[in-house]
């Protein structure tokens, strides 16, 4: 069996449906561990109180958003380069999941924003770039759907997701770049200024993210691999 | 057009040059022909300029404050209305196809397009906006730096707006789907060139914001019209 075995429709359908329990499992047993570590073994902000528990899904749904993004623009740049149909149809399928943890991301923040900031919003350099950001996935995926034939859509919002990734730096660097109200990050490979049970919360948040968008796509691609090659025979023979 | 692709000492046909310059006096004469659609765009900027003192109330220091920016939205949306003329006309009456048939290579004639667009629709803007900054009391300054930065956004503009309307052609609710598609990417054009002005109204050198303009606007033009080329074989594949 090749390595490009799984780059055909059918055999990854078989694929994707295996292995979109496990990933779903992982997400539920992550996200349990990290709850538990958020909001019962995490102490309380010694400034901030009890608002701050806010994070343990708000970074981790911003980290998933330009992830899933960059994922997105590189399924598209293969769907350019080598024109397959199963790269473009991942691409479509993370794009729903990226637009969601976008939302959360800025849903959370307006929360945690209006007792610590006094405002639900700010023209900060980093929400207004992360809006865009959701902007972009909305545009991906109208995109997408805009034309009859679903080929035609693929490579369009392929190169749309490309011509889009410059809006990442951006919004990574944004509370570098530019002095706002939106915090540094606390996280890094070099240390950490948080409790270590808020940074074990953040980072088992983050997994089940994780987990749960590559399941989530996972389950979604069977559906459009299905919906694509309706008339073939082993979609027929399915039933 | 033979006149134009001659004059030039590069332009030997099927050139970048060649292409470039058959494209760009093409579009530019087709806009001369019609003059009413490009002084539409102008007269739609003019007229929504005017509606936010109407609107927001005639108090100067209100107005001087906002003018930078409601001049920035109104030169981003006038950008955006005349994005269909570019593409769209040419690939519904079979044009576009002709001329990837062409010798000339296709950034060529698209940046061509491209540049026509400018002139026809970024170039005016920035011409009169300093007219605007008037009626909203901006001092001589604010208004150079305004203008300066006009100058250097609209381009950007156009083709980051080319790129968007390729690849919206023959797709379904084509206006509203490219306004979803440009106006996201359009945003840190408008916060540099309003920030531009702001600083300088403030006192602060625009010099950042502008050196950030140029950047962009180098990077756009390298890399934009091979993206917009890109979109073109898209639509026509």
């Amino acid at each position: 069996m090749n390595f490009y075995y799984f780059s055909s429709p059918s055999s990854f359908y078989r694929l994707a449906g295996a292995m979109a329990p496990y990933f779903f499992a992982a997400a539920i047993v992550t996200g349990i561990a990290g709850m538990y570590a958020g909001f019962v073994v995490a102490p309380t902000d010694a400034q901030q109180g009890e608002v701050y528990r806010v994070i343990f899904i708000h970074v981790p749904a911003a980290w998933m958003s330009m992830l899933i993004y960059f994922v997105m623009a590189c399924y598209g740049g293969i769907c350019l380069t080598f024109n397959t149909r199963l790269a473009a149809m991942m691409a479509r399928a993370l794009a729903p999941t990226g637009a969601m943890f976008t939302f959360v991301a800025l849903w959370t923040g307006a929360f945690w924003g209006r007792p610590t900031w006094g405002t639900y919003w700010v023209w900060d350099a980093r929400l207004t770039s992360e809006l865009v950001l959701l902007f972009l996935y909305l545009g991906f995926i109208a995109l997408a759907n805009a034309f009859e034939d679903p080929r035609r859509g693929d490579r369009a919002a392929a190169l749309l997701a490309l011509i889009g990734l410059v809006n990442l730096p951006i919004i990574y660097f944004s509370v570098q770049w530019w002095n706002t109200l939106h915090q540094g990050s606390s996280v890094s490979f070099k240390g950490t200024s948080m409790h270590v049970a808020m940074l074990w919360s953040m980072l088992l948040m983050a997994i089940c993210f994780w987990m749960y968008a590559i399941g989530a796509a996972l389950v979604r691609v069977r559906t459009i691999i299905l919906e694509r090659e309706r008339r073939t025979q082993w979609v027929r023979n399915l039933t | 057009m033979s006149v134009a692709a001659s004059s030039l000492p590069l332009a030997r046909p099927g050139s970048f040059a060649a292409g470039f310059a058959w494209a760009f006096s093409r579009d530019l004469t087709l806009s001369m022909r019609h003059p009413g659609e490009t002084l539409l765009v102008v007269a739609f900027f003019v007229l929504v300029a005017t509606l936010f003192p109407l609107g927001v109330g005639a108090d100067p220091q209100l107005l001087a404050r906002i003018g930078p920016g409601v001049i920035w939205v109104c030169a981003l949306l006038a950008a955006f209305l005349s994005l269909p003329a570019l593409f769209a006309g040419d690939y519904t009456d079979g044009c576009l196809e002709q001329m990837m048939l062409s010798p000339h290579p296709m950034p060529g004639w698209a940046s061509g397009k491209i540049a026509a667009h400018w002139v026809a629709s970024g170039l005016p803007l920035t011409v009169l906006s300093p007219l605007l900054g008037l009626q909203y009391g901006l001092d001589a300054g604010t208004l150079g730096t305004l203008a300066v930065a006009l100058l250097l956004g609209t381009p950007i503009l156009s083709l980051l707006g080319a790129a968007c309307s390729a690849l919206t052609l023959g797709a379904r609710g084509g206006g509203v789907l490219l306004a979803l598609l440009a106006l996201p990417l359009f945003v840190p054009v408008l916060i540099f060139g309003a920030g531009a002005a702001d600083a300088q109204a403030a006192g602060l050198s625009p010099a950042p914001h502008l050196s950030l303009l140029g950047a962009g606007l180098i990077l756009a033009v390298m890399g934009l019209p091979f993206a917009a080329c890109t979109a073109i074989r898209i639509a026509l594949d």
